[in-house]
């Protein structure tokens, strides 16, 4: 899973599949980063107004 | 009592009553539950697989449920990605089936696995060239995404959404779920073409064993196609048996219509490619390595052409049909006797992709094994359902599923 | 991928199953040399262990014509399609717990890394993969008798016969200990060749001609012209493998001067196998 498990090699296999994995992992990671920072932001700054 | 969770203008049954109903489907739940810990505890000798079923009913169970939650993949990708608007009123609720099936998928996983405490080993000293690593990375990642797609709708609910933070937080996580969407589909096309492939690739079984594009055999392609078509048809069963018991219209015609007729055309398309693909496995690589049709389907008390009939013909060709034309697909009852002919044909597809490939003899001097399940496998089998029931029925209760359940029936001013 | 090695060894067996009286010496010396668990009712084959099963055959004829032959059957060790190591249990396994030795082609199986998921045992076709189902559990006072030098395994993980890989080791400490740089062929022997009081059990060096196994074989180093995938085809007419069309590769052979037997090794079509039967390696042509 890791470069520094023992039996990790750097090959074309591994580019691919952990590429994709740690790519679709990074996306949701910051996607909900941002989600979260930004209602923390909004609720700072709320001016009452609830709108959808 | 629980009045000021329930969604605004929303009816729902007294709490007493919905106490009753959840105590009834929770003993279930326990009898699965204690089945689960006889497995953990005891071991999977508890189970009657044997070195001849490696693979028996759970992991038919873990394929078949991920088949069917495939509608939410699917939906999504339709209502975020090719923007088809009306889908907004059924999403939640695929996505709470999916949840449902995903984790019920990895619970079962957990399970089965002989030794559940070094499960992570799947992940940490993962073997890249397994199609059962891909199917647990995907899993696991499509779990979240789901999760993530689930969490809007809670937040919700009447009183977690008084609550500025989660307001935003819900309204922020609308805006960008068309990210979250588009990363599920793709974990989704993998994970469920990976579970066809865990058999495509085994080579030593003959009646697995496909063709195929580069690393990925032909049922990589075809699992991924089958859960995309009849995944869809799951989550309008569940949709019309959660109408059927809360007794009111939840979702409109003409949103059921559209995902109904989507799900006719990719099962027409899925079958056409599964018949192609049946052929020539059965006139060119089954006989490439010596074996003739009749062997997978002869000499045994329970694997017969019947299946394969059943599974393409009555579970497959006619759902399909039935969804396609416009008549038939807008005749309820019809309607219901394809998405539910869907449904097992998923599921038969999955039990003969798992069961059968262990039960055929491949050395010449080997013999057909048979297996029925012991009542720990079924009751942790059954598990799963009981606990869709009560997610179910809580998520319904208490969340505003149904966007247009208010419009579709309109409470009288009166209160009892 | 890793390289294949020049100097690599090749372990394999063959098997006389004209010798093989079906004693089932093999099955036990293995049990025995292995720590191999057993349960206290054995009546169920079928989630019994043993990595070594003697498989019994016949020509399906009714008296006085019938003939019987005994069929040994431990792991096949097998080199997957083209022989590059891709066995049909080791390409499958999600955690590396079963792995392909490419300096001795032996399958290898990591109990401390296995988490029993049982895919390996979907995909050998040979049965040759047992399921821990039970913590192994030996009458009192027999755990005396446990060798040393195999560890025994624990509830939830899969098993296979390891061609004793131990007895491996053990010569090559012994070699090394000796300044030398290689093991003769009768310092590493399994414990069914050595237990089998036919001597129906030859155990060697595929890659060494001057091993008793390569003699008899004569393995075709080529791709077979009917099928790229397989490598190893013997050019002894009455050698054969088992499920050989499938691509597995495997390292154990058979022999019998009977066609019937011969003829079970695979599956053929009607009318296939008298145009396959005297078809033996490439080089047989030549
Ligand atoms: S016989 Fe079975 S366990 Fe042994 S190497 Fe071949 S596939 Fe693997
Ligand atoms: S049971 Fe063990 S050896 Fe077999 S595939 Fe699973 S982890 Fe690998």
């Amino acid at each position: 899973m890791f470069p520094f498990c023992f039996e990790w090699v750097w090959d074309i296999g591994h580019a691919i599949f952990f590429g994709g994995f740690w790519y679709a992992i990074s996306i949701l990671g910051a996607g909900m980063t941002f989600c979260i920072l930004k209602a923390a932001y909004d609720t700072m700054n709320d001016s009452g107004d609830s709108h959808h | 009592m629980d009045s000021a969770l329930i969604p605004e203008g929303a009816k729902r049954c007294s709490f007493p009553k919905f106490t009753i109903g959840i105590a009834i489907v929770g003993a279930v739940l326990l009898w699965g539950v204690f089945a689960m810990f006889l497995c953990w505890f005891k071991g999977l000798n508890q189970t009657n697989m044997n070195d001849y079923y490696g693979f028996a009913l759970w992991i038919w169970a873990d394929l078949a449920v991920i088949a069917v939650g495939g509608g939410a993949f699917f939906t999504g990708l339709l209502r975020y990605i090719f923007k088809i608007d009306e889908l907004k009123n059924i999403i939640n609720f695929a996505v709470i089936i999916g949840f449902i099936c995903y984790s019920s998928a990895l619970l079962i996983l957990a399970i089965d696995i002989g030794q559940p405490l070094r499960g992570w080993f799947i992940f940490w000293h993962a073997n890249v060239h397994s199609m059962l690593t891909e199917v647990a990375f995907c899993l696991s990642a499509y779990f979240a995404v789901l999760t993530i797609e689930f969490i809007p709708n809670i937040l919700e609910n009447r009183q977690v959404n008084k609550v500025p933070f989660f307001h935003h937080l819900a309204h922020n996580m609308h805006g960008v779920m068309a990210v979250f969407a588009a990363t599920g589909a793709f974990l989704s096309f993998f994970h469920q073409g990976s579970l066809g492939g865990v058999a495509g690739v085994m080579y030593g079984r003959p009646f697995a064993v496909r063709e195929g594009l580069l690393i990925w055999p032909w049922t990589f392609f075809l699992f991924t196609w089958s859960a995309a078509a009849f995944g869809p048809c799951f989550t309008l069963l569940v949709t019309r048996i959660t109408e059927a018991v809360t007794g009111k219209k939840l979702v409109k015609d003409n949103v059921i219509h559209l995902l109904a007729k989507i799900s006719g055309w990719m099962i027409v398309t899925y079958i056409i490619a599964k018949i192609i693909d049946t052929i020539y496995w059965a006139m060119v690589t089954a006989p490439s390595l010596g074996f003739t049709l009749s062997h997978f389907y002869s000499n045994n008390g329970f694997y017969g052409y019947w299946i394969l009939i059943a599974e393409i013909v009555v579970c497959g060709i006619v759902p399909g049909v039935l969804l396609v034309m416009k008549s038939t697909r807008e005749n309820p009852t019809l309607r219901l006797v394809a998405i539910i002919l869907g449904t097992i044909g998923v599921c038969l597809n999955r039990w003969v992709m798992v069961l059968q490939i262990m039960a055929v003899p491949v050395m010449s001097f080997d013999t057909w094994a048979l297996y029925f399940p012991s009542w720990q496998e079924i009751a942790t089998t059954i598990l799963p359902v009981a606990y869709g029931i009560i997610l179910i029925a809580v998520a319904y209760r208490y969340l505003p599923v149904f966007p247009q359940e208010q419009e579709l029936n309109p409470v009288e001013p009166v209160t009892e | 991928m890793k390289q294949e090695n020049n100097n690599a060894h090749k372990f394999g067996m063959v098997i006389d199953l004209d010798k093989c009286t079906g004693c089932g010496s093999c099955m036990v010396s293995c049990m025995s040399e292995n720590n191999v668990p057993f349960k206290e009712d054995e009546s169920n084959k079928k989630d019994s262990i043993t990595w070594m099963s003697v498989y019994k055959l016949t020509n399906g004829k009714s008296f006085p014509d019938t003939e019987i032959a005994y069929l040994p059957r431990p792991c096949q060790h097998c080199g997957g399609k083209g022989d590059h190591g891709h066995s049909p249990c080791v390409s499958v396994c999600p955690a590396v717990a079963t792995d392909y030795g490419y300096d001795t082609g032996i399958v290898s199986q990591i109990y401390t890394r296995c988490f029993g998921c049982r895919y390996c045992m979907g995909a050998c076709p040979y049965h040759a993969r047992y399921f821990n189902w039970w913590d192994p559990k030996w009458p009192e006072g027999m755990e005396n008798y446990l060798s040393p030098n195999v560890s025994p395994r624990m509830r939830g993980v899969v098993e296979k016969c390891s061609f004793c890989y131990h007895r491996y080791q053990a010569a090559r400490d012994v070699a090394y200990y000796e300044g030398r740089d290689d093991i003769e062929e009768h310092e590493y022997q399994t414990a069914c060749t050595t237990a089998c009081p036919s001597g129906a059990i030859v155990f060697g060096d595929l890659n060494n001609p001057a091993h008793k196994i390569h003699q008899i074989v004569k393995p075709d180093p080529h791709p077979d012209p009917r099928n790229k995938h397989v490598i190893g085809k013997s050019r002894n007419p009455k050698v054969f493998r088992l499920l050989e069309r499938l691509g597995t590769n495997p390292k154990v052979y058979y022999l019998s001067e009977r066609e019937w037997v011969r003829k079970q090794g695979d599956s053929y079509l009607d009318g296939e196998w008298d145009k396959i039967k005297n078809h033996h390696g490439t080089s047989s042509h030549g």
